[in-house]
C-alpha cells in the first residue's frame, strides 16, 4: 500500500490520527500515573522507616 | 481454600504478588494494542460506507467497554468491601476509578471525534452519549468523595455506597441504544446471534479488547501497590521491606 494513501487514511486523516493518538496519550497518561503514585508511595515509606531507625 | 484466601486478602502478600503479576499483563497488553493497532489502521478493509473513518471503531469500542467493565468491578469490590470489611477490596475499588474515568474519558472523546464526520455533530444529547457522560462524573464524584474524608475508614464506606449505586448506570448505557431512540448505532458484536460485522473487521476489534483488558490488569496492579502502600504506612511489615 503507498504510504502516503495511508497517512491520509481516505480523507479522514483528522479525524482517524487525532483519534488513535488521543488513545495513546491517555494510555501513556494512565501508565505514567500509576507508576508516579506507586513510586511516591514507596518514597514516603522509605523515609519514614528511616526517620524511625 | 480459606487459607488461601485469608493470605491474599492480607496486604504484604497481596503487595508482593501484585509487583510479580503486573509485568504478566503489561507486556502482552503492549503487544496486542500494537498489533491490532496495526492491523486496524493498515490491514483491515475498509468500509464501504464509512470509509477510514470507521477505523476509530477500533480505539472507541475497546475504551467504552473498558468504561464498564472498570465501572462494575469498582461497584463489586466496594460491595466485597462492605459485606466482609477488607480492607483490601476496598482500596481496590479506590484503584479502579483513574483508570476507569480516563477509558470513559477517552470513549467520550473518540466517540464524539468519530461522530463528526459521521453524523455531522461532535455531540448529542441522547441516552448513549448522555449516559455515558453521567459514568465520567460518577466516577469523578466517588473520587472527589473519596478525598473529601481524611479518615480512610469513612471514606472507604461512603465511596462504597456511591459506587453501588451507581452500577445501575452501566445496563442503562449499555440498553440505551434499544430502549430510546439514539444517533447511536445499536450493538453489532455484542449480540446474542451472528454479530453484523465482518469477521476481517472483527480479529483487530478482539485483539484490542483484549489487549486493553490485560492493559487494565497492568494498570490495576500498579494502582493497588501504590494505594497498599498509603494505606499500610505504619505496618511493621512494610517497615521491614523497605
Amino acid at each position: 500500500m503507498d504510504f502516503q494513501e495511508f497517512l491520509r487514511m481516505g480523507g479522514y486523516a483528522g479525524y482517524v490520527w487525532s483519534g488513535y493518538g488521543l488513545t495513546a496519550l491517555v494510555l501513556v497518561w494512565n501508565w505514567w500515573a500509576a507508576r508516579r503514585s506507586e513510586a511516591e508511595q514507596l518514597l514516603s515509606a522509605q523515609r519514614r522507616s528511616a526517620d524511625q531507625a | 481454600m480459606w487459607l488461601w484466601l485469608h493470605k491474599l486478602g492480607s496486604p504484604p502478600h497481596a503487595y508482593r504478588l501484585l509487583g510479580k503479576m503486573a509485568p504478566w499483563f503489561g507486556w502482552p497488553a503492549l503487544a496486542l494494542i500494537l498489533l491490532a493497532t496495526w492491523w486496524g489502521l493498515a490491514w483491515a478493509p475498509r468500509d464501504y460506507q464509512q470509509g477510514d473513518a470507521f477505523r476509530l471503531l477500533y480505539v472507541h469500542a475497546p475504551s467504552a467497554w473498558m468504561s464498564m467493565f472498570t465501572y462494575v468491578v469498582m461497584a463489586v469490590a466496594a460491595g466485597i468491601g462492605m459485606i466482609w470489611r477488607i480492607k483490601l477490596a476496598h482500596a481496590a475499588a479506590a484503584s479502579c476509578a483513574p483508570i476507569g474515568a480516563s477509558f470513559t474519558f477517552l470513549a467520550l472523546a473518540t466517540g464524539s471525534i468519530w461522530g463528526k464526520p459521521m453524523w455531522g455533530t461532535w455531540w448529542v444529547w441522547d441516552a448513549r452519549l448522555t449516559s455515558e457522560l453521567i459514568l465520567l462524573f460518577l466516577y469523578l464524584g466517588y473520587m472527589a468523595l473519596r478525598s473529601s474524608f481524611d479518615d480512610p475508614q469513612r471514606a472507604d464506606r461512603a465511596s462504597a455506597v456511591l459506587a453501588i449505586v451507581g452500577v445501575i448506570n452501566v445496563p442503562i448505557i449499555h440498553y440505551s441504544v434499544e430502549w430510546w431512540t439514539t444517533l447511536h448505532q445499536p450493538a453489532s458484536v455484542t449480540k446474542l446471534d451472528k454479530p453484523s460485522i465482518a469477521i476481517e473487521m472483527l480479529y483487530p476489534l478482539f485483539i484490542m479488547m483484549l489487549g486493553f483488558q490485560l492493559y487494565f490488569g497492568w494498570a490495576i496492579s500498579r494502582r493497588l501497590r501504590g494505594e497498599i502502600l498509603r494505606r499500610e504506612r505504619n505496618a511493621k511489615w512494610l517497615k521491614e521491606s523497605t
